[in-house]
């Protein structure tokens, strides 16, 4: 007997080790993996993460001294890039502002409850798995940061996964090119949803679209705020083709936003709210005020009796021809009524009415050089010359409000107009 | 000392200082989970743990050694990971194991034999590790066996300047 022992020692060892390990394995599967080996991960965590640490320390104060200091060439270039994309955003923010203060209300209108992100930690990646099985990455904040499993983390670009497992000063971030992981996504356009999932190969798919429905290559994919994880609206990323998959749903390959080989830094969402969505009151604002902050000023003249009609409400007479400007996104949205009362403050000079007066022609002209408008700005007036005269005796002057973000002049009302054909709109 | 079938001399057994039995595997993991941050299809192609564990095999020439310096290699390996600990292990133990025994028996000194020996040892950590994967834990891989001998040639390739690096730390016994 001993002499078989001796004899198979080795594969009796072998045998054993395997089996142990088999034996854990079995544990792990039926009781969940994450949950009990969650106190050894940290350990291993904890062991090989201070030495990257170190690396990305080493790295990076090598790669800051080297920019900072020796390779300074293309700055200058890069500087004027920048302004001129500035410009270039200043003038999207201020159709933005718009979108979004026109969705708010709706918002408000609705009883909306929006999500927004309160609070977030940045990162910096030091390491991952080291397996192209297992697509997680490490970062060097943990619980002491406040980080937590199941938040979200992202970069400007978009998602980037979630939190796996947080150590003290490290944290285990799933990605979501993880064939564990799972996303709740929906398609910009055509507003189609579905779970967005990782591939064994690493590549991002979204399931659960009927293979009936449209999806075209290009289409944008934000989170549909569906999982509890990520809030809603996060850029995902964009949809690189779609192809018949199995069981009636379609195969939508996804590449991701955010470059997932290449990440440094990351931001965890650690606190993220709701609350209703809430318009800012400025009392009850009237469409007509609106308007006549947006329209250009006529500065106040000395009253001349022997011209009584070289003001420029004189010029809205009773049957007169309305003035038709270019048509605008904004004004659409706009009442009648108010409009015409806007107008009426301040009635344009257009190529519907009759040769105005030179003061008038003169006034209209000079506001419109001086002052860049706003791009939203009113399009189509009517002129309503009794609603004028009552206006204009009644409210004060008009004061030109600058706008905080001056963008490029876009034609506006009180622009002559010669080309438009006049029309005659005006009450019988 | 073990005598070789291929050139019928005794063969050397080496040993190791403590500092490198330690710092060595540790350093390919560092690596093998730092790289790949900046190298994506590092982690695709390159197992420097699996490397380290067939050298310390071969050069300790002993099964039992071999075995557990390829559990605890393995094991360390997949608590990196997130998923189930102990399918790195298994496959690394079996390796460790027949990587040792099958040094008992060759001399693997040149390098023309280790690259061999190693492509021959990354498909078997490969075919052990996918037979876990899909038979234990029920994990969908895709096995591609090109995939498979381009990233074994390549561990082949490395392995052959990894070793040659690390004979600098080998002790006779």
């Amino acid at each position: 007997m001993e002499s078989v022992l001796g004899r198979y020692r080795n594969l009796i060892i072998l045998v054993g080790v395997l089996f142990l390990q088999v034996l854990g394995l079995a544990i792990q599967v039926k009781t969940g993996a994450e949950r009990e080996t969650r106190l050894i991960r940290i350990w291993a965590a904890g062991v090989v993460t201070p030495f990257e640490r170190g690396l990305v320390w080493v790295q990076t104060s090598s790669g800051n001294l080297w920019h900072n200091y020796f390779y300074l060439r293309g700055v200058r270039a890069e500087n004027r890039q920048l302004k001129e994309q500035i410009e270039q955003m200043r003038v999207e923010q201020v159709r933005l502002t718009e979108d979004a203060a026109q969705a708010r209300r709706l918002q408000t209108l609705l009883a909306f409850k929006e999500q927004f992100v309160s609070k977030t930690v940045a990162a910096q990646v030091i390491g991952t798995s080291g397996s192209d099985l297992s697509r997680i990455i490490y970062v060097d904040k943990g619980e002491n940061a406040g980080i937590k499993p199941d938040m979200a983390v992202i970069t400007a670009d978009g998602v980037v996964g979630k939190v796996l497992l947080a150590g003290p000063n490290e944290a285990r971030v799933l990605l979501i090119s993880d064939q564990t992981s799972g996303v709740g996504a929906i398609l910009e356009k055509s507003r189609l949803q579905g779970v967005l999932r990782g591939t064994p190969n690493g590549e991002i798919v979204l399931e659960r679209v009927m293979a009936d429905e449209q999806v075209q290559p290009g289409e944008t994919v934000l989170t549909s705020g569906g999982d509890q994880i990520f809030p809603k609206g996060m850029r995902v990323g964009t949809v690189t083709n779609v192809s018949n998959g199995k069981d009636l749903f379609l195969n939508i390959q996804i590449k991701p936003a955010a470059n997932l080989g290449r990440l440094e830094e990351v931001l965890v969402l650690t606190e993220k709210q709701e609350r209703q969505v809430i318009t800012e009151d400025h009392g009850r604002v009237r469409a007509a005020d609106i308007l006549a902050q947006r329209l250009p000023s006529v500065p106040d003249k000395p009253a001349d009796p022997a011209a009584p009609g070289s003001s420029p409400d004189a010029t809205a007479k009773p049957g007169t021809p309305n003035t038709v400007a270019k048509p605008n996104n904004s004004a659409a949205n706009i009442p009648a009524g108010a409009a015409k009362n806007a107008a009426a403050k301040n009635p344009p000079n257009g190529a519907g009415t009759a040769p105005p007066p030179a003061a008038a022609k003169t006034s209209a002209q000079t506001t419109v050089a001086q002052k860049p408008k706003p791009v939203n700005s009113v399009a189509a007036t009517e002129t309503k010359p009794q609603t004028a005269q009552a206006q204009t005796s009644t409210e004060p002057a008009i004061v030109e409000q600058k706008p905080a973000i001056e963008p490029k002049p876009a034609p506006t009302a009180a622009q002559p107009e010669p080309q438009v054909p006049p029309q005659d709109n005006s009450p019988q | 000392m073990p005598i070789t079938y291929t050139s019928g001399e005794q063969v050397e057994v080496y040993r190791f200082s403590l500092p490198v039995t330690i710092g060595v595997p540790l350093v390919a993991l560092i690596i093998q989970a730092y790289v790949p941050k900046y190298v994506p299809g590092f982690a695709v192609y390159v197992d420097l743990p699996l490397l380290v564990t067939i050298f310390f095999a071969m050069a300790r020439r002993s099964p039992i050694a071999g075995l557990f310096t390829g559990a605890i290699i393995g094991l360390a390996q997949d608590m990196l990971g997130h998923g189930m600990i102990g399918l790195y292990g298994i496959a690394k133990t079996v390796v460790g194991y027949a990587a040792s025994s099958l040094g008992v028996k060759l001399d693997l000194e040149n390098p023309g034999a280790r690259l061999l020996v190693t492509l021959g040892f990354y498909l078997v950590h490969w075919v052990v590790y996918f037979t876990v994967a899909r038979a234990l834990v029920n994990m969908r891989q895709p096995w591609s066996w090109a995939h498979g001998i381009l990233a074994g040639v390549v561990n082949g390739l490395i392995g052959v300047l990894v070793y040659f690096f690390l004979d600098r730390f080998k002790q006779r016994t």
